[in-house]
This record gives structure tokens, C-alpha cells and sequence, in this order.
């Protein structure tokens, strides 16, 4: 422990005098760790937007959609979840704790609204009162579709702020008019603003009242909806998914083999396919700039020898006034963990500013972050690096005869 | 009287392995030095003075021999336990110095209780008397090159003073140095011996020989004169 107190002391002397060789020998490790901290910080922010936001969705949230393979496709045929299939999961299922349809615009007008003067293109969908519950988002202002609404057809909307922003409405919209599909819709609510997801804003659409929507498409044709549910525990969603597999087989008639012709996805589902992603990138990173540790810290070594040579007299001195070989070894050993570990720590404010940095030119860009697992890797790393290559100049210095290293010129 | 010797010699070899050629350093040498001696060892370049220097220093081991230094054989300790020994034993002090360059006068002199593992508090308050024995306490910050020649041999001898060694070996302590601070060195050599000290001298220079008690000159590895040999036929009657 002594020895360890005086070898810190004697490594920080020695750093400091030679201030800027110490600085371009840490250079690499400055610069290996910067760069994995820099990648971390971005793909953690990236990361813990991206859940944050499948919070906003709702973990606990399903969608089911139907699914037409391309072949089918072409022939004409398009797979179909009808209202009835909505009824049989309202009734046959179990954990279910809310559900709406969705239904698209089938007529191909649906998609442009108008304001005055401005006009935009959106999604138009048409959904009941429990929408809100399952994508776990409210009205700002106003009030959401209501059953009445539904029944009565009333020709009211919900718009999401992105939208009102895109038609110029006034910052409360509730009672403005607004022409979708060519008819004439009274807005009653501006929906709460989820932010954006890869720079594509959550708040570009408009709610319909379902039937409403129904009639707009026309009553001849067979309606091909969405559904989107979310369950009471969260802990169900693999049982509640099979089930709803289950039913909804048997009333589309498919049996044996026949593939599904519709999917039931969970959000969690997407967003573990998102952590994927930014594991692999994470990890070729990582592979990377291990690689450019290992070139500092060969650098480090290279340094450390010409440090033990320069200070081969220094070494005899040493030795002849009583210092034993782990006392040498030691001084030495911590100078080149010194060096590495402060060019560890260098380099990872650098890592934490470039992330910042880079993070700010992108524009929409979630902020920065840097896990606790990060810090510990990257001067847990460069430490290591330090030890074990200052572990041969170490010894070449402690293997010294004092009476060469003190002759030594 | 033996048991007074601090350094007893017997039969010293040593024998470097030069390519095919074998160089006798040192042939049969017996010597024994006393408590409080002050003993110059004389001699040309090549006589064996600096290999004699390094034995007794405890830097390097007679190849045949035996060495006894204050009551215990060093002729065959490990590399570890002879840095104890220098630590311990001896205080060297060199021709060129050997100041560590990077470090004030100060932390030169507390060098070596590090070595002994003396907390800094300590370190530090042995340091200061020990400089100021030497007359150097104003100088305890500087560098060793803002220092005179003379300092820092001074601030040298302070850290071969500080661990109070039985011995403090000298190797040409003046041969760098002027005449005038010379004298003064020397002057501060013979202060030493009359408070006890125990002094070796290597040295060429007869004027600096002449402070010492005792004069052993060496030639071509052997003993060729003692101005003193008592303790010598004293080591063969054993």
C-alpha cells in the first residue's frame, strides 16, 4: 500500500514534467475511447428514445392486421379482418382490456383535407372512443370521439397537432371546420403530441367516428379494418396473442398448413427488432475501436521503453539506494495504468462532447446518454491496456544491474 | 577485535567473463575496516578500485570469498536482499552526483526512506535535519540544476546521511568539483569522521587520500600497500 502511495506519487511527477510526450502517447487511447464513447452515447439516446416512445404506444398494446402474400395479391384476392371478427375477439377473449377497430380510407379520396386556403395530405382513419385508451393518448383539447358520435354518424373529428399545424387552424381548433374527402367535418378535439420517431412526426392524422368513416368508404363494399387492443397484464400478451390466433383461424376457415392470413403484432415485438439493430451496430463498433485501443497501447509500450532507457540512470540511482525490483517495477507499471487511464478519462469527456456535438447537427435527434456500463468499459479497458503492455518496459527497468544503470550515459 | 570489524574481506575474487577472456578484477583480496575508520582506497584506472567499490556498495558480489559486513555474509544474498543491505548499511556518494534531475533537493534526500517505507510526515523532518547538517537548508526546493557543484554534493551527501548508514561510501567525491569546494567537501568528510561516521574513499587523488586515516592502495587487483594492515593479519590469525 505504501509502495503504491509513493509509485502514484513518482508516476504523476514523472507524467507532468513530460507533459506533451505524456499527451501524444495517451493520444491513442484518447482517441479509441472517445470515439466507442461517442457511438455509445448516441446509440443509448437513440435507444432510450426509441423505448420511451414504445411506452407511449403502449407496451401492453396489440395490432392485428390482414396479411395478403403477393402472389395472392396479384390475383386479385386481398385477405379481410371484417367487423365480425372484432366481435368474436370482444367476446371469446380473456385480458383484454380495451379494443378498437381502425379503418382506413378505402376510396383512394380520403387522404386530402383542406383548411381555407391550405390543403394536406394524411392519414385518415376512422376509430371508436376506446382508440385513446389503447394507443394511450388523449385529447389536449376538446374532447375524443364518443359513442354517440359513432352511432350517429356525426361528421366530427380528432385531429393530431402536427396536422393542425400543417392546415394553419388557430391554436385551439375545436369548433373549426375542416374538409376531408371532400366533406365537412367539425373538429371536436386536438389530440396530445407524441413527438417523433425517426424524424417522422407521431401527429400527422385525422380520427374519424367509425361508422362515419364506413359510410364515407360506402356500405357496398366488405370493410377490411385493423384492430388494436391492449390487454390488462402485460405478462398475457404471448397467451392473449395465441388465442387471438386461435379464433380468428377457425373463422377465416384455415386449417393444417395453411398460413395465417393475418398478423397480431406486439410493439414489443418492434421494438426488440430495434434493439437488434442497435446491438449489431454497437457491436462492430465495439470491435473497431478495440482495435485502436490495442494500437495505444502499443504506443504506450513503445514510449514506456524509451522511458525506461532515458531513465536508466535514474533506475540505478534507485537500486543503489535500496530500491528492490518491486519497487521499479511497480512505479513503472502504475506510470504506464497512469497514462492510459487518464488518457481513458480524457477521452471520454471528448467521447460525451463529440456525442453531443453530433447530436445536435441531426436534426430531431434524441438526446445523448452514457450507461454506467460504458464509463466502466472504457477506463476498465484502457486500465487493462496500460497494465499489460507496461508490464515488459516494467521489468526491463526492474531486471536492471545498478552498477550498468548507474554508468549509464 | 573482530567482532568490532564492520567490514571483513576474505579471499575476494572477482572475475569478469570478457568474450573468451577471463578479467581479474580483483585476486585474493583480505581486508577488514573498523568502526569509525576513514579509509581512502587509492589506485590507477584498472587497478580494481571501482570493482573493490562495488563489492563493498553491496551493488554487485565477489565471485569467490567471502564478505562480511556488520555481522552478516553478503557474499551470496539475493538481488532483493542486498538493496535491503545498500538501504540499510551504506550511503553512497558519487563523482557525478547521481541527484535525481526532476526532483528538488528535498525529495532527493527522502528518496531512499521511501525504500524503508518511513511515512511522508517523517520522511520529510529526517530530510530537512539531514540538510541542514550539510548546511543546505535554504536549499530544500530547488532543482539539482539550480544547484552549484558543490551543493549538490552536499544535498548527495545529505541523502547518503539520512538513513544513517554504518558506512558512507565515497567515489571520487571531488572529482567534479573545484579545489576551493573540494576542500570544503572534504572539510564536511572530516566533520563527519570525528562524530563517528565510518568513511571509505575511492580515489586517484593523493591530497583527497590524505584526510584519511588510513591509505590502502590497490594495484592490478591486489592489495600493494596498507598504511594500516593490522586488521588485515588480523583476518589471516582468524
Amino acid at each position: 500500500m505504501f509502495t503504491l502511495i509513493e509509485s502514484i506519487r513518482s508516476a504523476w511527477e514523472s507524467i507532468i514534467s513530460n507533459g506533451f510526450r505524456s499527451f501524444l502517447t495517451t493520444l491513442g487511447i484518447v482517441i479509441g475511447v472517445a470515439s466507442v464513447i461517442a457511438v455509445i452515447s448516441l446509440v443509448e439516446g437513440l435507444r432510450e428514445s426509441i423505448g420511451s416512445q414504445f411506452q407511449g404506444l403502449g407496451t401492453n398494446s396489440l395490432s392485428i392486421r390482414s396479411f395478403t402474400p403477393f402472389e395472392q395479391r396479384l390475383q386479385g384476392q386481398f385477405a379481410r379482418i371484417t367487423p365480425e371478427d372484432l366481435e368474436l375477439l370482444q367476446e371469446r377473449t380473456e385480458g383484454i382490456s380495451s379494443i378498437t377497430p381502425v379503418l382506413y380510407s378505402q376510396t383512394g379520396t380520403g387522404g386530402e383535407i383542406r383548411y381555407r386556403g391550405q390543403s394536406t395530405f394524411t392519414q385518415v382513419q376512422g376509430t371508436t372512443y376506446s382508440y385513446q385508451d389503447v394507443g394511450n393518448s388523449y385529447p389536449d383539447e376538446g374532447r375524443f370521439l364518443s359513442a354517440t358520435d359513432n352511432q350517429k354518424r356525426r361528421r366530427v373529428c380528432v385531429i393530431g397537432s402536427k396536422t393542425a399545424q400543417d392546415l394553419e387552424l388557430p391554436d385551439n381548433p375545436v369548433g373549426e371546420f375542416i374538409e376531408v374527402g371532400g366533406e365537412w367535418f367539425k373538429v371536436i378535439g386536438l389530440m396530445e403530441s407524441r413527438g417523433d420517431m425517426f424524424g417522422v412526426s407521431q401527429d400527422d392524422y385525422v380520427l374519424l367516428p367509425y361508422r362515419t368513416m364506413q359510410s364515407l368508404n360506402g356500405v357496398q363494399r366488405e370493410p377490411d379494418i385493423a384492430i388494436q387492443l391492449s390487454v390488462t397484464n402485460i405478462d398475457d400478451i404471448p397467451v392473449v396473442s395465441e388465442r387471438i390466433r386461435t379464433l380468428l383461424r377457425r373463422s377465416h376457415r384455415l386449417t393444417g398448413d395453411t398460413a395465417d392470413d393475418f398478423k397480431v403484432r406486439s410493439s414489443e415485438q418492434i421494438a426488440e427488432t430495434f434493439d437488434q439493430i442497435i446491438n449489431t451496430v454497437t457491436l462492430v463498433v465495439t470491435g473497431i475501436v478495440g482495435i485502436s485501443l490495442l494500437v495505444g497501447g502499443i504506443g504506450i509500450m513503445n514510449i514506456m521503453l524509451v522511458s525506461v532507457t532515458e531513465r536508466t540512470r535514474e533506475i540505478g540511482i534507485c537500486k543503489a539506494l535500496g530500491a528492490k525490483r518491486h519497487h521499479i517495477l511497480m512505479q513503472f507499471l502504475i506510470e504506464a495504468l497512469a497514462l492510459s487511464l487518464l488518457g481513458g478519462a480524457i477521452g471520454l469527456a471528448l467521447g460525451y462532447s463529440l456525442g453531443l456535438l453530433v447530436a445536435s447537427a441531426i436534426p430531431n435527434f434524441p438526446g445523448v446518454s452514457v450507461p454506467w456500463w460504458g464509463i466502466v468499459l472504457a477506463l476498465g479497458f484502457s486500465g487493462i491496456i496500460g497494465v499489460l503492455f507496461g508490464i515488459l518496459p516494467a521489468s526491463k527497468a526492474a531486471d536492471l544491474n545498478p552498477i550498468d544503470a548507474l554508468r549509464y550515459e | 577485535m573482530s567482532a568490532a570489524n564492520l567490514i571483513t574481506m576474505a579471499g575476494v575474487t572477482k572475475t569478469y567473463v570478457m568474450g573468451d577472456q577471463d578479467i581479474h578484477a580483483l585476486k585474493d583480496i583480505s581486508v577488514a575496516i573498523s568502526t569509525n575508520d576513514y579509509v581512502a582506497f587509492i589506485g590507477s584506472s584498472g587497478s580494481g578500485k571501482s570493482t573493490m567499490m562495488n563489492i563493498m556498495g553491496c551493488l554487485d558480489q565477489p565471485t569467490s570469498g567471502s564478505y562480511v559486513l556488520n555481522q552478516r555474509d553478503v557474499s551470496t544474498l539475493s538481488e532483493d536482499d542486498l538493496a535491503q543491505i545498500r538501504n540499510e548499511e551504506i550511503g553512497f556518494i558519487f563523482q557525478s552526483f547521481n541527484l535525481l534531475t526532476r526532483t528538488t533537493a528535498l525529495r532527493n534526500v527522502m528518496q531512499p526512506l521511501i525504500y524503508r517505507g518511513i511515512p511522508f510526515k517523517e520522511r520529510k523532518q529526517m530530510a530537512l535535519d539531514a540538510l541542514a547538517r550539510v548546511g543546505l537548508s535554504e536549499r530544500s526546493d530547488h532543482l539539482p540544476n539550480q544547484l552549484s557543484g558543490g551543493q549538490r554534493q552536499r544535498v548527495a551527501i545529505a541523502r547518503a546521511l539520512v538513513t544513517k548508514p554504518s558506512i558512507l561510501l565515497a567515489d571520487e567525491p571531488t572529482g567534479n568539483l573545484d579545489s576551493d569546494t573540494s576542500r570544503n567537501i572534504m572539510a564536511l568528510f572530516d566533520e563527519l569522521h570525528s562524530d563517528g561516521q565510518t568513511i571509505i574513499v575511492v580515489t586517484h587523488e593523493d591530497n583527497i587520500a590524505a584526510h584519511c586515516q588510513r591509505v590502502i592502495e590497490l594495484f592490478d587487483g591486489q592489495v600493494k600497500s596498507d598504511s594500516n594492515p593490522d586488521s588485515v593479519s588480523h583476518v589471516h590469525s582468524d
